[in-house]
């Protein structure tokens, strides 16, 4: 059976959008259209307390479906990768919810169900996350106070990749910068099931002080969209290269 | 990791009383055993007897514990993880709902202060104890995944290594679900996380190097060449230096394979070691740690003979 391919941004910043329309608002909209929006905000190290603007870390993972957390950098690797997966999971249970409700009616959940069914549904659940296709779109912000922590973010998302190829379902990855140099995104690696060769590409450099975080999202919902007609007009050698 | 304050819901003081949902049982909370990733674990009672309770926000990361616990169970004479014995979930003052478990409680000490206390010899029994758990473990199907050293207890009277947390347990062929920096062989660039037994017996051979380096070391550059120089530089390992090299490049395909090595290194060891142990030092201290040392030799003759006569 051919599996639907699940479809994430992955947002990682380290501060507040300044710069065009509010980013969970942009948020919703991908979600409203089958796109999960998840948001790793990085903290300094030196910082005791949470920067206030973090908060909106929250509100656009919140409205966009997806997962957020806030980490200090030496914990990238790992929170990248748990905020996938969760991500991943809670999406198909929101599927296996819905299900349910046509079988146990309105208004019914999982929790409904006593612990003893519910592990059969979680296999349900798990067996999808495993073997379904997914697709991430990794947007950077390379604002100039990301500047130290680019290496790190490089580091952490070949490493997601190496925990996500070994899925028995196919992934895609692709990542943008933002802000982009004329665009409010700029195409850094384009999409491709690994991401061992982003090394080489991998921005080093760090543009001025703005984040326009909403217009990013917007932009990266339409890379979506994109690559979907790109796809549809190309034949099946490119969805055979991707399965290698 | 730094977790948000959503982890904070499940934590609970001693004293607390925690009645299920479904199926009524009222457990107290004497003390918290541990914390981790997913929720807070506490030693309760169940009918009297000493359990623990396993409670989290992440209901769903539970209920997959409980399936693994669940298959776990049906292997005779179940020491692949810790006996499942309730799962409820529990109606919070605040009206929020956490899932819990309850299990056995595994009694005993972190393997790391009984080393230090009780001598390094006993890395040749645990190794040898683990590798068999593993063996049937992968028998069954399954990986074990997050192996490492906070995962594993000691328990008294027979000493006997056991793990506890199964949130890693994967499927053979899948994604490794769970794993740790220290013991993941992605993280040293010497691997997949694809779950197979050669996953575990990575993380099993960083376990054991983790004993010889309580603080561990960082993987530098070339991760692949640190590890293999911290291997070859520990003088305590030198028994093992093989073995273990061969386990975290990946050369052995299962257990038994590398249990073989295993018993042949220590063999060896103690065929060499057999003359010189008798010229015993007049310092005290050292007397003690030969003594200690020939307890553990004894321990570990009474297992390989228990492996060779069935
Ligand atoms: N059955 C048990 N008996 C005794 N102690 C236990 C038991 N289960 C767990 N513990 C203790 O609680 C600690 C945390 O439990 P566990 O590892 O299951 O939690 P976790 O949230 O999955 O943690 P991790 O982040 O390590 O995966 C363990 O390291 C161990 O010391």
């Amino acid at each position: 059976m051919r599996k639907g391919t699940l479809k994430q941004i992955l947002l990682i910043t380290d501060g507040c959008s300044n710069k065009g329309e509010d980013p969970a608002a942009t948020a919703a909209l991908a979600n409203q259209q089958g796109i999960t929006v998840n948001v790793i905000g990085i903290l300094e190290d030196e910082h005791t307390e949470q920067p206030d603007g973090l908060q909106e870390v929250e509100d656009i993972a919140g409205s966009g479906g997806g997962v957020s957390q806030i980490v200090y950098k030496e914990m990238l690797s790992q929170t990248v990768q748990m905020v996938t997966k969760q991500a991943m999971t809670q999406t198909l249970q929101g599927f296996v919810n819905q299900e349910l409700q046509h079988i146990l009616g309105p208004g019914q959940t999982m929790e409904d169900l006593e612990p003893e069914k519910r592990g059969e549904v979680m296999e349900v659940v798990e067996d999808m996350g495993e073997t379904s296709d997914l697709e991430v779109l990794v947007l950077v912000d390379t604002s100039a106070s990301m500047h130290d922590k680019l290496e790190t973010v490089k580091e952490a998302l070949i490493d997601l990749s190496i925990s996500l190829n070994a899925r028995i379902g196919r992934n895609r990855f692709s990542i943008f910068r933002f802000p982009g140099k004329r665009k409010s995104i700029d195409k850094v690696f384009d999409w491709s099931p690994k991401l061992d060769a982003v090394s080489t590409v991998f921005p080093k450099l760090t543009s001025g002080g703005i984040t326009p975080t909403g217009p990013a999202i917007r932009e990266a919902v339409y890379q979506f969209g994109k690559k979907r007609l790109l796809r549809s007009v190309r034949n099946e050698a490119d969805i055979d290269e991707a399965r290698q | 990791m730094k977790q948000t304050s959503t982890k904070q819901g499940s934590k609970l003081q001693p004293g607390a009383v925690i009645t299920g949902k479904w199926h009524q049982h009222v457990y107290k909370i004497e003390r918290q055993l541990g914390s981790g990733a997913i929720g807070f674990v506490y030693l309760t009672r169940r009918n009297g007897e000493p359990a623990a309770l396993k409670i989290s926000e992440k209901g769903t990361s539970l209920t997959l514990e409980v399936n693994v616990l669940q298959s776990l169970a049906k292997v005779q004479g179940n020491r692949l993880g810790p006996y499942l014995l309730d799962v409820d979930d529990w109606i919070a003052p605040d009206g929020r709902c956490y899932t819990f478990y309850v299990m056995e409680y595994v009694q005993g000490q972190a393997v790391q202060s009984f080393i230090e206390r009780r001598g390094f010899e006993w890395v040749g029994v645990f190794l040898l104890q683990l590798l068999d758990d593993l063996d049937q473990l992968h028998e069954q199907g399954w990986v074990f995944g997050d192996l490492k050293t906070a995962n594993l207890i000691v328990t008294a009277a027979p000493i006997r290594i056991r793990w506890v947390d199964v949130g890693g347990t994967t499927q053979i062929g899948r994604a490794i679900k769970e794993y740790t920096e220290f013991f993941d062989r992605g993280y040293w660039q010497m691997g997949s996380r694809k779950a197979e037994p050669g996953y575990d017996l990575f993380a099993l051979a960083m376990v054991i190097i983790n004993m010889a380096y309580p603080n561990r070391f960082e993987k530098g550059a070339q991760p692949k060449v640190t590890l293999i120089k911290n291997i070859q530089k520990a003088s305590p390992l030198k028994t093992y230096e093989t073995c273990l090299i061969k386990a975290v490049k990946g050369q052995y395909k299962t257990s038994r394979e590398m249990k073989k090595d295993v018993v042949n290194a220590i063999d060896r060891q103690q065929k060499n070691k057999a003359p010189s142990s008798k010229q015993r030092q007049p310092n005290e201290s050292r007397h003690l740690l030969v003594e200690s040392g020939s307890i553990a030799m004894i321990a570990l003759l009474y297992y390989l003979t228990s492996l060779i006569l069935p």
